[in-house]
């Protein structure tokens, strides 16, 4: 009983969705407005989990006194602190939780994305060393790229913008395709699989 | 069989349901003109030619509240625009403007329709000071029950998942399948024995992908295997989740695995937890633990966006072995250079078939292939009917080709 009714509810939903999808009336579109509300209630729900999860793991830490635990002081505190703006202030522009948001979090999360560009200068060197032939043609195939992307590339030689676009839209839109062809197909068998009940890692388990 | 072609025709939109007038158009004699979206009556001015077949009818596949309006040009040539103007039925004559298009349109979608009332449209053709229009029937816009443009996508999920559920019976009934060794599945006892060796921890990261999407339920099925050999060999199995539902999922499948291999009492509830939905505060907390913790093995299986680069380089300067999947096409460049081992989009989704070796799972894999075959196949022919409307006398033929675009 404990895994029918979730596989049957799945059953249902599934094959809900699937019809819901070719058909364009406000009764089917009524449909998928109720079931997409109830995905984000069912998400509310987990997220309080999620957020005791977060409280748990972090207080774990600090009795324990695990490598790094002055950080679980900051992720707590701050935990805390945004919870306490967010409910007694609100969320609109202006507010104290809007300030933290505007001039903490996003800033943050700016200079994280910045590391970006240092990672990929790494990334870089370690793909265009020419260990191999596959590698070599991937250091020559990044060489005209990048050499077609810039007023230089034009001024060595007027063909390699040319060569350069060609690369991008023929082999390189080719195998980005067949990687796509794959996931589609890929993603309708994982769904005909979750739906029919085959595949039932979701439930937590083969049985 | 008529009453059953009439029912599709309506759906289709091709037809105006009972009740309702047919569109006829109309030619002008008259000259309209207007200005803004004030009601409008035609005014004299220079005269220039209408334009002709002027037709109303309801937009077809689609949840009803619009019309399409369709017209040839004018006779006269180098009109400027034309303007569409409406007005209700029956209170014919009162019209109001509601958008110019460029003289190059051919129609117009008004968007913008009540399915209960009835309207009357006018396209005005302008150019400088004249103008000249002509009239639609009553036209009545209402929702359909299917939607045509759709039946590519219909028939060939339909082709797809006969061949995969053909596959899965076959493997019920007991017939052996062939699949092709991947390195990265390969590699997933290796790199727990790795860790248990070592005697430091493995990092299962699944992404930032909901729980909905087929990464993130593949990811969580690869888990439930490594989590079943990590509580074989004791191994501390960490794994860090940026979604609530998907946190929810793995600490499950973690539990369960542990109690499968009767070792209950080696599953650490406090390992498995929920970090942020933040994009990048994930990959903070997740850079250090990795740094802090020094993992001797790294899954990032799941879906990813730009904290892919980070999350792996940082995986690799810890030493750490480095197995990712994802199907986020983007970012697969960056595991690949990265890690040691990279599951390439519908790879991650065999990992559960590979893994636990069950003959449906197996089937539906087999089945997956031969639906690539027919997609190859319709890939080829769509290839070749494009060529060859591009030949004299053989236009008809992107009619064909034309079914194969999805809208």
């Amino acid at each position: 009983m404990q895994r029918t009714i979730p596989l049957t509810i799945c059953l249902v939903a599934g094959l809900v969705m699937i019809v819901q999808f070719f058909i364009p009336h406000p009764v089917s579109v009524g449909l998928y407005s109720v079931s997409n509300n109830w995905m984000r209630i069912i998400a509310s729900f987990a997220l309080v989990l999620g957020a005791g999860s977060l409280i748990i793991h972090h207080t774990i830490r600090l009795q324990r006194r695990q490598k790094g635990w002055p950080y679980s002081i900051v992720t707590l505190v701050g935990l805390a602190v945004a919870a306490v703006l967010g409910l007694g202030w609100g969320l609109r522009t202006g507010r104290p939780e809007d300030i933290i948001y505007r001039n903490i979090q996003v800033p943050l999360g700016a200079a994280m994305f910045s590391i970006l560009a240092f990672y990929m200068a790494s990334a870089s060197y370690r793909a265009f060393r020419a260990r191999n032939k596959e590698a070599t043609i991937l250091l020559i195939a990044a060489f005209v790229v990048m050499l077609g992307s810039v007023p230089i590339g034009t001024t060595i030689w007027t063909k390699i913008p040319i060569i350069s676009e060609w690369v991008l839209t023929v082999p390189n839109m080719a195998a980005k395709r067949a990687i796509g062809f794959g996931i589609a197909l890929g993603s309708i068998a994982t769904a005909l699989k979750i739906i029919l009940g085959i595949e039932r890692g979701w439930l937590g388990g083969e049985k | 069989m008529n009453l059953m072609l009439s029912l599709l025709l309506l759906a289709a939109g091709m037809v105006q349901p009972p009740g309702v007038t047919p569109v006829v158009p109309q030619q002008a004699d008259s000259i309209g003109q207007t200005q803004g979206s004030a009601p409008t009556a035609p005014p004299a001015a220079a005269a220039i030619a209408p334009p002709t077949n002027v037709r109303a009818v309801d937009t077809p596949n689609d949840g009803g509240k619009s019309i399409t309006i369709t017209w040839s040009p004018s006779p006269d040539k180098d009109v400027e625009f034309y303007e569409i103007q409406r007005a209700e039925v029956p209170a014919a004559g009162v019209f109001t403007s509601l958008d110019k298009v460029v003289g190059t349109e051919r129609s117009y979608a008004d968007g913008n329709t009540d399915d209960a009332k009835q309207y009357k449209y006018r396209v005005v053709a302008l150019k400088g000071a004249g103008s000249g229009y002509a009239e639609t029937g009553a036209a009545r816009s209402y929702p359909q029950w299917f939607n045509f443009n759709l039946l590519n996508i219909l028939i060939c999920t339909v082709v797809v998942s006969f061949l995969i559920l053909y596959f899965i019976y076959h493997a019920r009934r007991g017939k052996e399948f062939f699949i092709r060794r991947i390195a990265g599945l390969d590699a997933v006892e290796e790199s727990v024995g790795r860790a248990t060796e070592m005697g430091k921890p493995i990092v299962f990261i699944s992404g930032i992908g909901s729980a909905a999407q087929p990464s993130t339920i593949s990811a969580m099925n690869i888990l439930g295997e490594v989590a079943k050999k990590t509580a074989q060999y004791s191994t501390a199995l960490i794994v860090p989740n940026s979604d609530p539902v998907v946190y929810t999922i793995a600490r499950e499948m973690v539990k369960e695995a542990h109690t499968k291999v009767g070792r209950p009492d080696t599953y650490r509830a406090d390992n498995v937890f929920f970090l942020t939905q933040e994009q990048f505060a994930y990959a903070a907390a997740v850079d250090g633990i990795m740094v802090r913790e020094k993992p001797a093995t790294i899954f990032m299986l799941g879906w990813f966006a730009a904290e892919a680069l980070i999350l792996a380089e940082t995986g690799a300067t810890t030493g750490a072995i480095q197995i990712a999947g994802t199907d986020a096409i983007y970012q697969l460049p960056f595991f690949i250079t990265a890690c040691d081992y990279t599951l390439i989009g519908e790879e991650l989704y065999a990992a559960s078939a590979y893994l636990s070796r069950q003959p449906l799972l197996i089937g539906s894999l087999v089945g997956q292939d031969y639906g690539k075959l027919v997609v190859l196949i319709a890939v080829l022919l769509a290839s070749a009917l494009y060529l060859l409307s591009a030949a004299r006398g053989l236009s008809g033929l992107s009619v064909v080709w034309n079914w194969f675009s999805i809208g």
